[in-house]
């Protein structure tokens, strides 16, 4: 009984059907184990390797220089924003806005900064439902190329305090 | 204060039960009831509000009773019953008193204060930062003080186990090694005493950063360390609960392991690698680097699955193996549709090893892809994949071992066994209808924490798909089932614990 102390000798031989079972229970752990690697150097979509700290107040600056010296428009009181093709987008989560509104080209690679000015913030695409964990502090740098035309939408999915579900951002690709 | 030596001998499995261990194990699983109670209702009205269709209460209350929820269920309710269960696997299991009877109430008494201070401070608004309490959002600093006295109280009641085992071996109480079951809850002492370090780690500079004596806490920093806390102690559970699996297979049908070897060896697979999970959080995270994510949940990770997928035969092997002893031989399946299935802890066994393995086992392991999290982070999906695991897994096999605890270390009979036996089917059938709910809204992009994923009062307009609402709804039916489970259990064990009848002190009945 699992209650009562086992029989003197229990280091015992696996039995057959055991060894079968824990076999192919190891080999799929082992294809589970290649899969990971494998899909960073095949795979078109992983998560940010490049790490960098970026203070809030920084992030701030330089997310508000890349607004004013692209905007071309304003919605609902945020800039709306057009970067041209090759330069860096920042992308701010606050309480709780995404800042700006992104105008981006069908084809083009943009590299993407996303950090937070104040709490922790989801960053969460949709509808092809990408997400980030979006951290103050920390930058989020990753590559995005639109492969399709179309108005997208950012919700929040990290908890952000009390509006944190009115939490919307905007990318119109054309 | 009783006497230290006093015991009685059990009647059907011959162990002595001491008075004091007796006294330690009821009061830290009534107190665990108490908070299921808690935790019980405002899942409830968290469940309610999320349903769109009835969208019960305001924004802030939702977030506060959603924290107050995750805190009750995840931390409270389930650390008393492991704590209970400790003294069960050492003292009772082990033929020997408790070791330090005084300073486990002192233990107890730790964490009923840190518990009772957390509650408060959510409930009078001063914490509304979720389970998980994110740096920079801060909460009152007796918050984090009340967390710290709970699981320096949980710390303190594992030393207990592992004192008292060690009293068991210096005289000699039992020949051998010792029960599996008693080897498996080792193993989820020890993940507590690294998980709880690592609690230890963060919250004491949290504490002292909400008091304002640390003025930066990188908040990159705290979620690396907080999951050292946050996802161990789900390991804690999944521990105890594949020991707790053992433990009514033997109670039921009288499941003994097949290969005492194979089971103790998955036990100390857990032990090397499932605090490496607690990685997953992250692989969405800026700053950590490719490598650090890959060798933590890919490499080493999957040796823990290993060994859940030891257990995953090892369980329903012995299972098997015993009924056939029992006379059921007829065909492949005989010994499985002549279970017991009308006594509580055979259904709230299946149940918990299936939902456990095949809702919260599977996507726990999918998401736990580098690139598959990208699709799943902090989308309803995780809630679905931790309520499989924690609240179908852990929390059924808990429930479905008090029917027999009752009875066995309380002497008491149960009062509604008719209601205990369809409780676990209510329970398991809405955590599956849950859970699912869940992981396909989640799949299509519904936000976890959320209080509106209809974004009516957003400034950008947005909506999604409307199968997200109709599968919330799905899950939101499936809640109320497991609510009306949850009363059930907290229904029949108040009653019997208060007022069962006293059972005679030779009388061999298990349920």
């Amino acid at each position: 009984m699992p209650i009562t102390s086992p029989e003197k000798y229990w280091w015992k031989p696996a039995d057959k059907q055991e060894k079968i079972w824990i076999t192919l229970s190891l080999i799929w752990c082992l294809i589970l184990f290649a899969m990971m690697p494998l899909w960073h150097i095949y795979g078109k979509q992983n998560p940010s390797a490049e790490p960098l700290k970026i203070r809030p107040a920084d992030f701030m600056k330089v997310s508000n220089v890349f607004i004013e010296k692209y905007k071309v428009g304003e919605e609902s009181g945020i800039a709306i924003v057009e970067p041209p093709a090759g330069v860096d987008v920042y992308l701010r989560g606050q309480m709780w806005n995404w800042v700006p509104i992104l105008k981006l080209k069908k084809g083009v690679s943009y590299k993407f900064h996303i950090s937070s000015t104040d709490l922790m913030h989801g960053f969460s695409l949709q509808p092809m439902n990408m997400n980030f964990q979006i951290v103050p502090g920390h930058d989020n740098i990753l590559n995005f190329t639109p492969t399709e035309a179309g108005t997208f939408h950012i919700i929040c999915n990290e908890f952000c305090g009390i509006n944190h579900h009115t939490m919307v951002g905007k990318i119109i690709v054309m | 204060m009783t006497n230290a030596a006093e015991f009685r001998t059990c009647p059907i499995t011959g162990k002595k039960v001491f008075k004091t261990t007796q006294n330690l194990m009821w009061i830290n699983a009534v107190t665990a009831v108490v908070f299921i109670l808690i935790g019980g209702i405002m899942a409830l009205l968290v469940a309610l509000t999320r349903w769109p269709a009835v969208h019960l209460l305001p924004a802030d209350l939702f977030y506060r009773f959603l924290t107050a929820h995750g805190l009750n269920m995840l931390i409270f309710w389930i650390v008393f019953f492991e704590i209970a269960g400790l003294y069960f696997g050492s003292s009772v299991l082990l033929n020997v008193r408790l070791a330090t009877p005084k300073l486990a109430w002192l233990a107890y008494l730790l964490m009923l204060v840190g518990a009772v201070m957390v509650d408060i401070m959510v409930f009078t608004g001063r914490a509304d930062v979720m389970f998980t309490s994110y740096v920079p959002l801060m909460a009152h600093p007796l918050y984090y003080l009340g967390i710290i006295l709970f699981a320096v109280g949980a710390l303190i009641g594992c030393g207990i186990f592992f004192a008292t085992w060690a009293i068991a071996r210096a005289e000699k109480t039992y020949e051998g090694s010792v029960p599996l079951v008693t080897f498996g809850l080792t193993a989820a002492a020890i993940i507590a005493v690294f998980t709880l370090s690592a609690g230890a780690i963060i919250y004491i500079p949290t504490f002292l950063w909400s008091l304002g004596i640390i003025k930066n806490l990188d908040a990159a920093m705290y979620r690396l360390i907080f999951w050292g806390l946050g996802h161990s102690s789900q390991q804690i559970n999944v521990t105890a609960m594949v020991s707790i699996w053992y433990l009514l297979g033997a109670l039921t049908v009288g499941a003994k392991p097949v290969n005492e070897k194979i089971c103790r060896t998955a036990f100390v697979l857990y032990i090397l690698f499932i605090n490496l999970a607690s990685e997953h959080h992250l692989l969405t995270d800026p700053t950590l680097s490719s490598a650090h994510k890959i060798a933590n949940t890919s490499y080493f990770m999957y040796l823990a699955v290993l060994a859940s997928m030891i257990h995953a035969l090892a369980i329903p092997m012995a299972l098997e193996v015993a009924q056939r002893k029992n006379g059921y031989t007829k065909g492949l399946f005989e010994w499985f549709t002549k279970a017991p299935w009308g006594q509580p802890g055979f259904p709230a066994l299946i149940f918990s090893l299936f939902i456990f393995g095949f809702i919260g086992g599977i996507t726990g392991v999918a998401y736990g892809t580098e690139q598959l999290a990208i699709k799943s982070h902090n989308t309803w999906a995780m809630t679905g994949h931790f309520h499989g695991t924690v609240v179908g897994g852990t929390t059924l096999a808990f429930m479905g071992l008090t029917y027999y605890v009752i009875p066995l270390i309380f002497r008491r009979e149960l009062i509604g066994k008719k209601l205990a036996t369809i409780q676990p089917y209510i329970f398991g059938i809405g955590i599956v209808l849950m859970s699912l709910g869940m992981g396909a809204a989640g799949t299509l992009g519904s936000p976890r924490r959320h209080w509106d994923v209809t974004f009516a009062v957003s400034i950008i307009p947005f909506s999604f798909d409307p199968t997200v609402i109709l599968f919330t709804t799905v899950a939101a039916i499936g809640a109320m089932l497991a609510v009306t489970g949850g009363a059930i259990y907290v229904l029949v064990s108040v009653l019997s614990v208060f007022f069962g009848r006293k059972m005679a002190a030779n009388e061999a009945k298990i349920i």
